[in-house]
């Protein structure tokens, strides 16, 4: 496995497995994750906080009072070694509702302007986004925002020159290949065009986020009607001790 | 017996914070906590709490406090000073000790020249965990008092009654020197001249600063052409300096982004994080690299320090209160002891840099 250590401050390192947005090498972040996991787990590598997985990078925190780079680098390049390529997990398949344009106030008011960069009409582009499957590659930016791809290259664009300082919660975008949604408001540069109803993350909820890296997600176009049905609905979904079985398709995708 | 401290004015921002919530970056959550750990722990010790008990951080004063109907002691960390009004009228209370309101006394905190965070912890606060921390990180409404910064009338509990007041006998060093940082993870985005302006050139900060990150304004840092300014994003971690576009770095803090898609020259080292973190706009900062090795020795150096200021915690005497007041009397910005005068809340207009 090729890889490089970066120096990311005295609390953190990243071990970068390459510079791209590509499926090979997400599984070599999964099996290093779950590599150094079993190490940490093991009590090889005391004084390591957790490990952040992205789509071509893990880096690994840790606490200067209890361990150093020096100790732990050895372990980790030990791990490494050891780390065998996996598939990356298969997870559930989610069918999330989308309500896709303005119809929303706020929401999805980039639909038109993206249409048109890419040349299509917006029923085209929500066609496009609406029949593809997507996988989540990586949580993160936000709790809960999911990073999926990938995106037909024909609806594929730069972010925003200019980012959004408010963007709302619920918001799905595009950028580039891929596709999220805002779990939270927040500033943010990616191109909105629709609102999806559901809760995206909770603290009652074992694992917190909806979505995990290794889900699939496709999308169900609904009207304004249904969306506020279900916006009423998010209080008592966010409050279940469970993450909303409704939108489930299938619980583990079949081998 | 269940104290109430009611909160007359978040002043311009405050919240819960403890220590933070380590350990759920993979799913997107920041750490948060104390902009500067360690003066949480000097307050909370002042108190007999446990050091990583919540407090409250304040941003930029205007933080007004009242007791209810049973007195509620607190204690005070960080370069402020603050006005206690009660039935026998007014006086000034010190940071860096603890002081008991009486019932119906208020306190309202003033800024001082030196920077823009403070805390005031409460003796026996209680406010409930959420994903192993009480810190509030209310973009995704969590910890604190339901999820949310501190508003008026605000209500924290806290154990009544006092236990003797304390003070540090040793006051923290405002340390003047130069912020350290790591070079990397992607300095090789950037030209030779740039890295050494960040090395060399002094940096302003701007106001634009709020707990998840703080905007600097200094000479441009240029990336190469053949890399660019975004790479496929990847993680950040608190102290990360990440360089947009337009070439003025942002030093991410408590409650930055998990995930970031621009380059990031450096990372300030843990020691320093929290002294720049509480720079006030306007306060010029000058960058120095060290090794990851030295990196560590500070941090090292930083706790034992804090180790140091905590062992040395003593019952307050008068005579060690008129020092302290000596200290502070040429620092004083704004007439915190006078309570009539509303101070402004300071308006932090939204902004973007995040670029996920």
């Amino acid at each position: 496995m090729d890889f490089r250590i970066l120096d990311a401050g005295d609390t953190a390192l990243t071990i970068e497995l390459g510079d791209r947005l590509d499926r090979h090498l997400l599984a070599a972040v999964t099996a290093v994750d779950e590599a150094l996991a079993k190490a940490i787990a093991g009590g090889y590598l005391p004084g390591i906080v957790e490990t952040v997985p992205t789509f071509r990078s893990l880096t690994v925190i840790y606490d200067p009072l209890l361990t150093s780079r020096a100790e732990i680098e050895p372990g980790i390049r030990a791990a490494i070694a050891a780390a065998v390529a996996v598939s990356v997990r298969r997870g559930r398949l989610w069918q999330l509702p989308v309500c896709y344009g303005d119809q929303i106030a706020t929401c999805g008011p980039d639909l038109e302007a993206l249409a048109e960069a890419c040349d299509l009409t917006p029923a085209e582009v929500v066609r496009l986004h609406s029949t593809g499957t997507y996988e989540v590659y990586m949580l993160g930016f936000l709790p809960g925002f999911p990073f999926m791809g990938d995106l037909p290259e024909v609806l594929a664009r730069p972010r925003r020159s200019e980012p959004r300082v408010r963007v709302p919660a619920g918001s799905v975008a595009m950028a580039g290949t891929l596709t999220a949604i805002y779990p939270w408001e927040s500033p943010g540069g990616w191109h909105l065009i629709g609102a999806c109803p559901l809760p995206l993350f909770s603290v009652a909820w074992p694992q917190a986020a909806l979505l995990l890296p290794g889900d699939r997600v496709c999308w169900r176009p609904i009207d304004a009607a249904e969306y506020h049905s279900l916006s009423e609905a998010m209080p008592a979904m966010s409050a279940s001790p469970l993450p909303p079985g409704a939108f489930l398709l299938t619980d583990e995708a079949p081998r | 017996m269940r104290a109430v401290l009611e909160v007359v004015s978040p002043g311009a921002m405050a919240s819960i914070q403890d220590l933070g919530r380590p350990g759920l970056r993979r799913v997107g959550v920041p750490h948060a906590g104390a902009l500067e750990p360690g003066w949480l722990r000097l307050a909370n010790a002042l108190l007999g709490n446990a050091e990583d008990a919540p407090a409250i951080e304040f941003l930029a004063g205007g933080l007004v406090l009242r007791a209810r109907e049973l007195p509620v002691q607190i204690a005070l960390a960080g370069h402020f000073a603050a006005a206690l009004t009660g039935a026998d009228g007014q006086r000034r209370v010190e940071s860096w000790r603890s002081v008991t309101l009486a019932p119906g006394e208020t306190l309202r905190c003033g800024m001082l020249s030196a920077g823009r965070v403070g805390y005031v912890a409460l003796a026996g606060i209680r406010v409930p965990q959420q994903l192993g921390s009480a810190s509030t990180y209310a973009r995704a409404r969590l910890g604190g008092l339901d999820g949310r910064l501190l508003t008026p009338a605000a209500q924290l509990l806290a154990t009544a009654g006092s236990h003797g007041e304390k003070r540090l006998r040793t006051l923290p060093v405002d340390a003047k020197a130069a912020i350290r940082v790591v070079l990397g993870p992607q300095d090789n985005y950037f030209d030779a001249g740039s890295i050494a302006r960040l090395l060399s050139e002094p940096y302003e900060v701007l106001a634009a600063a709020d707990r998840m990150g703080m905007r600097l304004d200094g000479p441009l840092l240029r990336h190469r052409p053949e890399k660019g300014s975004e790479i496929i994003s990847d993680a950040t971690v608190p102290g990360s300096m990440q360089v947009p576009g337009q070439g003025q770095p942002i030093v991410l803090l408590a409650d930055g982004q998990t995930a970031g898609g621009y380059p990031k020259i450096a990372t300030v080292i843990s020691a320093d994080l929290p002294r720049l973190a509480v720079m006030a706009p306007g306060q010029i900062v000058r960058f120095a690299a060290v090794s990851v090795v030295a990196a560590e020795q500070a941090a090292r150096a930083r706790a034992a320090t804090l180790r140091a200021l905590i062992a040395d915690i003593g019952p307050l005497a008068e005579a060690g209160a008129l020092d302290l007041q000596a200290i502070y009397a040429v620092n004083l910005v704004s007439g915190v002891v006078d309570a009539r005068s509303e101070e402004p809340p300071i308006s932090s207009a939204p902004y973007s840099w995040e670029r996920n």
